[in-house]
């Protein structure tokens, strides 16, 4: 394991990277499309050599390029901004790896509203959403760089087809200890609550920690789940808590539409039909703004959070 | 094989023809054109083992414009991939010979591809990632002139030749037409040496009806060291069948009553001059 705690989210995916291919030389590839800088991962030229490949500005190449690579016994991690992987590349990511049956790690950096200043052509509240209709692709969201390290390497040891969806600076908050075991599960109680769930992934789940809190105050006692991994979701975690709340409120940096929200709406609806509110972003395109400004304005903060929650239980 | 390109080039034509026949509909015109192509790749340039297709030795032929499916089974029917009876199963329900080609289904099948424009790029990470490894083989792409619409291929081009990818040879079949009409109709009139030229590549013209003329071209393309390779291929859509090339819609076709006897009889005048040389699939 490396050492990322206290690291930006984009110097944790250098470094992990960069210690992959140390573990795996002549097997782990690192693309970028012109991003590096960016991602921090210029410094892996030095370190990777040939496996390090920045390709210029064209993700559908890049993309198609992971295949090929993974043709000769490779595998890429390549990044880029979300919306330029799943918005722009979406056909290649379908037809070069996944209905090829090809293994790579996509990594979408700038989720939501952490685009900041990039604004509303940068700002992918979208890319979980359409990565996640591709059969058997694996979709992450990472709130902190040990979670991000856990994510990076299962994508590594698993195969497949995985995306990271993934701030680029530092997380509010390190949710988790170094060293931490997320073994096989894809989701976990953060907060233990009787009254009501909140299902969260990456910076959402600050935030829902935040608004348990504040439920705390009301007297309401607001179980927290961080459900980083968005597919396949871990549906016993969250069943389990449902079942004994009978409320959930969905928190996300996305559209409501096909995100996490959708994804435990589903499962719930066929499984355990419960009262739910989607926190997330609902038909509004990005814009400039800082990201507390923004989330503001989406509706994505803790008080938001609790106020949606109390609104759940006095109705349901 | 090597010694009769051309013999070669006619074995598959036929098989092509009896492959889409069969089912009455398909992708006649592109697959007819790059017939010969095939023959110089797998009659004599591609190093393989029909018998261990994942054999680790072997060179790498991806078909980029993936619609030309039925061509490439036939080469590779014709190669001893797997039995020619194999291709009387195209397109039928639940078949694992699929119009377009699918790695996953298909024996000798480097990379699936029918979204135009990918296969190339998927070639350059092959050719990448095999001269990281110090490996020796070499990596065969064929595009279509209208599939060089798709702006991803010119990415590609871009990749290949700054990275000096002389492992790989890109070839396209310039048969002038695309599903809907004319290349240089939709396009604009292209002149693809000079544009592959201009990208880096060492890229000549050579008559892409010609087998032997291409396996030439390739012969010399592993002669160049300083330029990743491009060979246009001056190509007939629907080469071979007049019936076919005559037609405006030769992209894909569905044979009419005109069609079938037609093919019928181009398929009887390719079996025969295969008898003469004592070849037969019956």
């Amino acid at each position: 394991m490396s050492d990322v705690v206290g690291l930006e989210m984009r110097q944790a995916y250098a470094k992990v990277v960069g210690d992959l291919y140390a573990e795996h030389p002549g097997e782990v590839y690192a693309l970028e499309a012109d991003l590096s800088s960016s991602m921090s991962t210029s410094g892996l030229a030095e370190v990777m050599g040939a496996s390090y490949v920045n390709v210029g500005i064209m993700e559908a190449h890049m993309v198609s390029l992971a295949a090929g690579l993974n043709l000769t016994g490779g595998f890429a991690f390549a990044h880029s901004f979300g919306q330029f992987l799943a918005r722009r590349a979406m056909d290649q990511i379908f037809v070069s790896l996944a209905y090829a049956g090809l293994s790579g790690c996509l990594v979408g950096s700038d989720a939501g509203v952490t685009a900041e200043h990039n604004g509303g052509t940068h700002m992918t509240f979208e890319d979980m959403g359409i990565v996640r209709v591709i059969p058997k692709v694996t979709v992450y969201e990472v709130s902190d760089p040990v979670q991000f390290e856990f994510a990076l390497r299962d994508a590594y040891a698993r195969k497949g087809l995985t995306y990271i969806r993934t701030i680029r600076k530092a997380p509010k908050l390190e949710v988790y200890p170094p060293g931490v075991d997320f073994g096989s599960a894809g989701a976990r109680v953060l907060r233990d609550g009787s009254d009501v769930t909140l299902v969260a992934s990456g910076i959402e789940v600050v935030e829902a920690l935040e608004a348990a809190n504040l439920l705390a105050e009301s007297g309401i006692q607001a179980e927290v789940i961080d459900s980083y991994r968005i597919k396949p979701l871990d549906a016993d975690v969250i069943l389990g808590s449902v079942r004994k709340t009978g409320a959930v409120v969905t928190c996300e940096n996305h559209n409501v539409i096909n995100g996490l929200g959708s994804a435990v709406a589903e499962v719930l609806a066929e499984q355990a039909p419960t009262p739910q509110y989607r926190i997330g972003v609902r038909e509004q395109f990005g814009q400039v703004g800082t990201t507390d400004y923004l989330m503001q304005h989406y509706g994505l903060t803790a008080p938001v959070i609790a106020e949606k929650a109390k609104e759940l239980l006095a109705r349901s | 094989m090597a010694g009769d390109l051309g013999l070669f080039a006619t074995q598959i034509r036929y098989l092509t023809l009896r492959e889409l026949a069969n089912i009455g509909y398909g992708h006649f015109g592109g697959s007819l054109s790059i017939v010969e192509a095939l023959a110089a790749l797998y009659g004599g340039e591609l190093t393989f083992d029909p018998k261990n297709p994942d054999w680790p030795g072997r060179d790498y032929f991806v078909l980029s414009k993936g619609h030309a499916g039925p061509a490439l089974y036939a080469a590779l029917a014709a190669s001893g991939f797997f039995g020619v009876e194999r291709l009387w199963t195209l397109n039928a329900n639940g078949t694992r010979l699929p119009s377009h080609p699918d790695r996953q289904k298909v024996e000798g099948v480097e990379m699936t591809t029918g979204s135009m424009g990918q296969g190339i790029s998927v070639a350059a990470g092959i050719a990448y990632g095999l001269r990281a490894q110090g490996r020796p083989n070499r990596v065969y792409t064929l595009v279509g002139d209208g599939e060089l619409n798709e702006g991803q291929c010119w990415e590609a081009a871009q990749f290949i030749a700054a990275r000096k990818l002389t492992n790989l040879v890109v070839l396209v079949d310039h048969n002038k037409r695309q599903l809907d009409g004319w290349a240089s109709e939709i396009g604009g009139e292209s002149d693809f040496v000079a544009k592959f030229a201009a990208f880096g590549f060492a890229a000549r013209s050579v008559d892409g009806q010609d087998a032997a003329a291409i396996g030439q071209a390739l012969a010399d393309a592993r002669l160049e060291t300083g330029k990743p390779v491009c060979i246009v291929l001056d190509t007939t859509k629907g080469a071979g069948v007049s019936y076919v090339s005559d037609a405006l819609d030769n992209h894909h076709m569905r044979l009419n009553d005109a069609g079938r006897s037609a093919v019928d009889a181009a398929i009887e005048q390719l079996g025969a001059a295969l008898a003469r040389e004592g070849i037969s699939y019956e």
